[in-house]
């Protein structure tokens, strides 16, 4: 479950691309599918990273400022395992780190030390940490520090420590009047991604900011009919800007029922539709006319999107007790023939599954008969 | 489901002509479909010239580089070197290799000193501990399983420091100041199940937090509000099965749900509603299946387990050995990927899940295919998490 570590490479025979400080190592990779936007975000790390290793370096060793401390090597015993070929600068600039956490030295040298260390492996929470207890003990003025996270986010915007880190500072600033607008750059490169998503809800929620997000998340579904993140995004300003009111569902249901139409293909709004109708007080999706109707008018076109047949399978188990024609679209033998279909035809690939909702509907049938 | 329903699920792998039919072809265009259209046609042109044949010996040669010394390119793990334990020690295990005891004995001392004396184990030596490392750094000393291994857990500071990070809502810190998600629930339950360091107390109303995570689409994300998610769908189920409290969730949506990460063509699952497949996700939402089937076993008056998962483990298994093996060794997301340890670990153990259901199902020639059978709740071989278990359970509970 992690992120990005995805880029991470094993072998030495092949050269990764770009360089270590701009990936996306994490713990559990859980995220580790998000990595659509590779080539640009390559192309954007690497001329941040030409920019910071065009200034000269100078060994931590050969600086005046630090000739009194005495650097401490990593231990990792006599026969050390997964042992990782550090280069000269990476070993070096962690023997000084910690060389200062030993010393528990809380100083502003120390702090460009741990922005030194963030730049070789943003991924380094002890690190992070120990910044945050830098910054809170030096009071340093928190502007700079989000200038600094702003841009260790542009270069690992798939890590989870550089999004926290962000989280804390902006909490202890108590201003979040740049996040909205901060997220919304991040996801215009990557509109998928979770970390930016998560960041923008929290500001949200922590700081009531919804009142314009209904429209940004409609706009970014207005560019990408199937970005999930966007109609995940749809749902929660509704869920937690209204109470599922009755115009509320009858808005969401026709907005729903208007993306089906333009795409009877894509998940994201047959999911939506339903997600929004779990709110509904009068039955569900069996007993909403325009649901019904637009169902019928699709099959009848001869739509066969598998999501449309879940869909109407769904509906006559909703209305196994209202006695509707044999005849009718939304019987259960209709929805049997159904599974069948699908199975055999439009969604082989969920054999298993429909030959169990078939299953299940056998039984129902029986016990309500 | 009677099995003879099934029998069908025995014919060959799905023929190139089967799967010209599976290809996408969307109302319009857009960046999402276009991604999609692109990972379709490269799949498609492995399954034309690829047969589905695992390169054992390649993945075992690979995996023992990494365990001694690892590249420069590493750099970017060097917070996460008990995952990379655990990644090389539970695959190699999969595919029935065991390291020399010499060896096993290095990797001990080694997490030995990524253990903290404040209780758990950090990603590194010297390093804060962190919940994921914990959880990666037990699982591979179960891998390991000798008596060295289990003892130099601290399990009393373990308790302690799983404690630490709880919050009053039954959630779980990362680490202390640390982010907080659903990853820190699974792994603090995990490691308290496998250490018999899990209390009441400590995951106090864990479950309601953990439901609050299912989303309207029927799988569960991170944290409450965001989108559902394989790898923390995996977290949720595999939490609330550890918790014995499947009742507060709703199943049906959650199948739904997962039945569709499955992709049509491709054969792997995707991780989101409308994103690419990806091989990791083979074990993420792959390892979900047997947790539903022991759930549907036990709410139903037979309580006998169905035969089989309730996805395509034949369409899963091409996926994987067709598109998902480097030829030098080590497996990968999607075609064009470079290999890595943690798709090599979550690859095969998205192979394990698909083949080892109660009637195995292994893509033939079975003998080159099959891998050992991993435990859906923790992920590390099904017997070595017993062996685990038995060992623990002698010893006794922490003082709280
Ligand atoms: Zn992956």
């Amino acid at each position: 479950m992690s992120s990005d570590n995805d880029e991470v490479e094993v072998s030495p025979k092949r050269e990764r691309k770009y360089s270590s400080s701009s990936t996306d190592s994490e713990y559990v990779d859980l995220e580790a599918d998000s990595f659509d936007n590779l080539d640009e975000d390559v192309h954007y790390h690497s001329k941040l990273h030409k920019r910071m290793s065009e200034q000269t370096f100078i060994p931590i060793s050969e600086r005046e400022a630090w000739k009194d401390v005495v650097p401490i090597e990593q231990d990792d015993g006599p026969n050390p395992i997964v042992a990782i070929a550090y280069s000269a600068k990476f070993k070096e600039t962690h023997d000084y780190f910690r060389a200062i956490v030993k010393a528990k030295e809380k100083s502003e040298r120390a702090l460009n030390l741990t922005a030194e260390c963030i730049w070789l492996n943003a991924a380094n929470y002890t690190v992070w940490q120990y910044r945050r207890d830098i910054l809170r003990e030096l009071g340093i003025d928190l502007k700079d520090e989000l200038k600094f996270i702003e841009m260790m986010i542009r270069c690992n915007f798939k890590n989870y420590q550089v999004w926290h880190h962000r989280r804390v500072i902006i909490e202890w600033m108590n201003d979040p009047s740049q996040e909205l607008a901060f997220t919304a750059a991040i996801l215009e490169k990557d509109d998928k991604n979770y970390h930016a998503w998560q960041h923008r809800q929290w500001a949200i929620s922590f700081f009531n900011l919804f009142d314009n997000e209904l429209e940004y998340a409609e706009q970014l579904i207005e560019k990408d009919i199937r970005n999930n993140s966007a109609w995940n995004q749809r749902y929660y300003v509704i869920s937690n800007t209204t109470k599922f009111e009755s115009d509320v569902l009858d808005r969401e249901v026709d907005y729903a029922l208007d993306k089906i139409l333009e795409a009877p293909s894509n998940e994201s709004s047959w999911n939506y539709l339903r997600g929004i109708m779990m709110h509904d007080k009068d039955g569900g999706m069996g007993y909403n006319r325009s649901i019904l109707k637009k169902c019928e008018e699709l099959y009848n076109n001869n739509c066969r999107s598998p999501h449309l047949l879940s869909c109407i399978i769904d509906i006559s188990q909703e209305r196994i007790s209202c006695n509707d024609p044999k005849d009718s679209l939304f019987h259960t033998d209709k929805a049997l023939e159904l599974c069948t279909d699908l199975e055999e035809k439009y969604d082989k690939i969920r054999k298993k599954y429909w030959k169990y909702i078939s299953q299940k509907i056998s039984e129902k049938v029986k016990s309500t008969a | 489901m009677a099995n003879n329903d099934l029998n069908d699920d025995f014919k060959g792998p799905r023929t190139y002509v089967e799967l010209l039919k599976e290809i996408l072809s969307p109302e319009f265009e857009t960046h999402t479909t276009r991604e999609q259209s692109k990972v379709e046609k490269n799949v498609l042109e492995l399954c034309k010239v690829k047969k589905p044949l695992l390169s054992r010996n390649r993945h075992i040669s690979y995996l023992k580089k990494s365990i001694t010394n690892l590249s420069k390119n590493y750099e970017a793990l060097d917070c996460s070197r008990p995952w990379i334990c655990y990644w090389t020690l539970h695959s190699l295990e999969l595919l029935g290799e065991r390291l020399d005891d010499d060896l096993c004995s290095n990797v001990v001392q080694f997490l030995n000193k990524c253990q903290s004396p404040t209780g758990g184990f950090g990603g590194g030596p010297g390093q804060d501990a962190h919940l994921a490392s914990t959880y990666a750094a037990v699982n591979a000393l179960c891998v390991i399983g000798s008596r060295e291994a289990y003892n130099i857990i601290d399990r009393q500071k373990t308790y302690e420091f799983l404690k630490s990070l709880r919050t009053d809502e039954g959630s779980f810190h990362m680490h202390v100041n640390g982010e907080m998600d659903i990853r820190g629930v699974y792994c603090a339950l995990a490691v308290a199940k496998l250490l018999n360091i899990y209390t009441p107390e400590l995951f106090k109303n864990t479950e309601k937090w953990v439901a609050k995570c299912q989303t309207w689409e029927g799988g569960f994300a991170g944290c409450p509000g965001m989108e559902a998610h394989g790898g923390y769908s995996f977290c949720g189920l595999a939490s609330l099965v550890m918790l014995n409290k499947s009742n507060v969730f709703n199943l049906s949506a959650f199948i739904r749900w997962i039945v569709n990460k499955q992709m049509r063509l491709e054969g792997g699952f995707q991780g989101r509603t409308n994103k690419l497949v990806d091989g990791c996700y083979s074990f993420w939402q792959g390892g979900a299946f047997p947790l539903i089937n022991s759930i549907l076993a036990a709410e139903s008056k037979t309580k006998n387990l169905e035969a089989y998962w309730m996805f395509d483990q034949k369409a899963l298994q091409e996926y994987l050995l067709i598109c998902c093996q480097d030829p030098f060794g080590g497996m990968l997301d999607k075609p064009g990927k470079n290999s890595d340890i943690y798709h090599t670990c979550y690859c095969l153990s998205g192979l394990s899940v698909a083949q080892n259901s109660p009637e195995k199902v292994v893509i033939e020639p079975s003998e080159v295919n099959a891998v050992d059978v991993t435990h859906p709740v923790y992920n590390i071989v099904f017997e070595t998490a017993m062996k685990a278990i038995k060992y623990f359970s002698s010893l006794p509970l922490p003082e709280k």
